[in-house]
């Protein structure tokens, strides 16, 4: 019979092992979901993990993985420091909104203006609209101990409304036609997002992101912050031995991953997506938070995390063009890689012994 | 990234194996559908899959649809409408308002793709629009429902405010009034086409002030269902019959009939006649249906709401024929004066009777 053994310390191997069998996994019962459908499993895996990077029109799927993954790298960095501090801010969706609201307005205030310095105002006003959202529950905890994953959850559904009556009012486009929505960002030179080389996707969100894993693998692994972040969630006791403020760890993470969500929406708006519009966002927000896990709260391991994540959503979008398979298929195989790296986490703390029928 | 790196090259030996070479023969005229919703929303998706089935039955083996369901308004629907460009489609359809911007930037990178972009007023050379007077259909629910109120509260789910909204609130209100001058709309904006969850809320919240029939502009059978466990509420089916709520509550409906149009096009791009259009159809081509008045709709009633459909499939009667002022009392049309399709295009103003304000 099969035995769990709890490890003293968690594996190292297994660390690194669980995402890499996660994967496997979800290939192989994906394949089978993919059987049951009545399509070739190794044709529609192949199509959704190999034919972004490797197909004859790969050249266009690859800058799309830039555009794709970049605001989710950047999310999901943000919101690793509060997991590891156990500071539960679930609403980067929100603050990703606001972020991409604070930093078009500042734009579109400018408008017909050319200047340098316009972007970069509203790189800033990005950052600060997500970080002061985010700030709201950080308060709230800090001030009145309530709920930040509560609170955090439900300034989502504050910011879409925002969202909806900013692309119908105060931001929407007096030129056009009395439809919702704000000018075209991307068409506005001094405000627009675009690819710093044409055809390779490489936008400032994409720099901002990998510029900010690097900083974030610093942090955390040299740094006192990252130390303390670390020690918070370890042992909450032993951080205030230490001389951790919880509080103000509470506020600097909160802020940290609000202020990274609001670049992403601001990079978003700015680029891709052009202008604020009822439904900008897409869920990226929530995405991230599934990123950070798969991502082991590493920073490494998220920028891994979110490129897979954008191949399973540019892969699942070839597939459904292409082999017909239900958009239902696909997002029940991006859940199954969750559900995966979750059950095989057990292997990390505990250790699996094969005892002889007498023991037990 | 080694492991990564490992699995997924072998992943490619294992399925380039498995699978051997992929050829596209390319001979069939390939038709391509992006759609806003799932395929199996019961509504307005449902049925322009419905239409693209027509198509695949009228051509046969001599055309081949692809579809992508679920796709966001935004850089996502891009990406669907490029990468259908690429895997050779010679003929796409995109069936949201919101695929405006993004059906006019792809179809300048793919001149030789014809596209067709529903609901939108934006053509180039290789893209027309395409279209259909829902309000005439509005115009018989408005009959219908004005007559079947007692509590003469009417609540009305829109979606967003655009014009296409807009006209079929002020049809559905005029023709109402017309037949019960102490008529009341209640109206809530859902800021979604298809969130059977939102769309239920609205629902009840409209029936919990006392409404007691519920027109729909959404595109699930939510509002349906809720009107169904309400008991004594009234519904009309919304761009499908939704005829599994007939005969009560779901008294008529209004009907999406694209297969006609879809077939015309694709017919036209197999012939090399395909020509950029803007085609708005209504009841009489048959792009309009109004699903069947049960029996729980009185005689007369139904006898004068047909009556209304053949004086309209007849083009005797216009259902914006004045007079009729705008909400702030001024005049609009003149008695007799028949509106233009320009300011019906772009309608963005109420009639007169309407409470409230459209969103700004």
């Amino acid at each position: 019979m099969i035995m769990l053994e709890k490890r003293p310390q968690p594996s190292r191997f297994w660390v690194l092992a669980t995402p890499a069998l996660a994967v496997v996994l979800t290939m192989f019962f994906g394949g089978l979901l993919f059987l049951a459908l009545g399509k070739n499993p190794f044709e529609t895996i192949r199509t959704i993990f190999l034919d972004p990077l490797f197909s004859e029109f790969a050249w266009y799927y690859r800058p799309q993985l830039l555009i794709k993954g970049a605001p989710l790298v950047l999310i999901a960095i943000g919101l690793s420091f509060g997991f590891r501090a156990g500071i539960w801010n679930i609403g980067a969706e929100g603050q990703y909104i606001v972020g991409a609201i604070c930093g078009a307005a500042v734009g579109l205030a400018f408008y017909p203006l050319e200047s340098f310095i316009i972007f970069p105002l509203m790189i800033l006003a990005g950052a600060l609209g997500g970080m002061l959202w985010a700030m709201i529950p950080g308060i709230l905890r800090v001030k009145f101990g309530t709920n930040e994953i509560l609170v955090s959850l439900m300034l989502v559904y504050v910011a879409e409304q925002l969202l909806a009556s900013m692309a119908l009012g105060a931001l929407r486009n007096p030129d056009g036609m009395g439809f919702p929505g704000s000018r075209n960002l991307a068409q506005y030179p001094s405000a627009a997002n675009l690819e710093l080389i044409s055809g390779s996707g490489m936008h400032w969100g994409v720099v901002t992101a990998l510029i900010v894993v690097i900083f974030a693998y610093v942090t955390l692994s040299r740094h006192i912050f990252g130390f303390h972040v670390r020690l918070s969630g370890q042992s909450p006791r032993a951080a205030r031995f230490a001389g951790v403020n919880p509080g103000r760890l509470i506020l600097i993470c909160m802020g940290l991953s609000g202020a990274l969500a609001g670049l992403a929406g601001l990079f978003e708006v700015a680029g891709p997506a052009g202008q604020v519009s009822i439904d900008f966002n897409v869920g990226y927000g929530f995405t991230a938070i599934i990123v950070a896990f798969l991502g082991r709260l590493h920073p490494v391991g998220i920028l891994l995390a979110g490129a897979l994540m954008a191949l399973t959503y540019i892969g699942g979008e070839i597939a459904q063009s292409n082999l017909g398979l239900p958009l239902a298929a696909i997002q029940l195989m991006q859940g199954m890689l969750l559900f995966f790296l979750l059950a095989v986490d057990v292997l990390t703390n505990y250790r699996v012994r094969f005892a002889t029928g007498a023991a037990a | 990234m080694m492991t990564m790196n490992r699995i997924l090259a072998g992943a490619a030996v294992a399925l380039g194996l498995a699978t051997g070479a992929f050829a596209d023969g390319h001979e069939k005229t390939k038709v391509g559908f992006v759609y806003v919703g799932p395929v199996g929303d019961g509504g307005w998706t449902y049925e322009h899959d419905q239409g693209r089935l027509a198509v695949e039955e009228h051509f046969g083996d001599a055309v081949e649809t692809v579809y992508v369901e679920s796709v966001p308004e935004g850089p996502d629907a891009e990406r669907v409408m490029t990468q259908m460009a690429l895997g050779g489609a010679d003929l796409i359809f995109t069936t949201s308002f919101g695929y405006m911007d993004q059906t006019i930037n792809v179809a300048g990178k793919f001149p030789d793709v014809k596209f067709e972009h529903a609901t939108g007023f934006k053509q180039a050379d290789n893209v027309s629009v395409y279209s259909a007077r829902f309000y005439e259909g509005r115009a018989v629910q408005g009959h219908i429902a004005g007559q079947m109120t007692e509590s003469n509260i009417i609540g009305y789910i829109a979606s967003f405010p655009i014009p296409e909204v807009i006209r079929g609130i002020n049809s559905a209100y005029l023709h109402a009034k017309e037949v019960n001058p102490d008529v009341e709309f209640k109206i809530v904006w859902a800021y979604t086409w298809f969130d059977p969850a939102k769309e239920a809320e609205a629902a009840t919240v409209l029936i919990e002030q006392g409404a007691d029939v519920i027109l729909q502009h959404t595109d699930s059978t939510a509002p349906q269902a809720a009107a169904q466990a309400a008991g004594n509420v009234v519904t009309f089916g919304q761009a499908s019959d939704m005829a599994e709520f007939a005969p009560f509550p779901r008294v008529s409906s209004i009907i999406d009939n694209w297969a006609p149009y879809y077939i015309a096009r694709t017919q036209a791009v197999i012939d090399g006649t395909w020509e950029s259009t803007s085609t708005w159809d209504g009841i009489a081509p048959g792009m309009v249906g109004i699903g069947e008045i049960t029996d729980a709709v009185p005689a007369e009633v139904k006898a004068s709401a047909e009556a209304m459909v053949e004086s309209m499939r007849s083009g005797e009667y216009h259902p914006f024929t004045g007079p009729i002022n705008k909400q702030d009392g001024s005049v609009w049309l003149s008695d007799g004066e028949v509106a233009d399709d320009g300011t019906l295009a772009g309608m963005n103003f109420y009639v007169e009777g309407l409470t409230g304000d459209i969103p700004q």
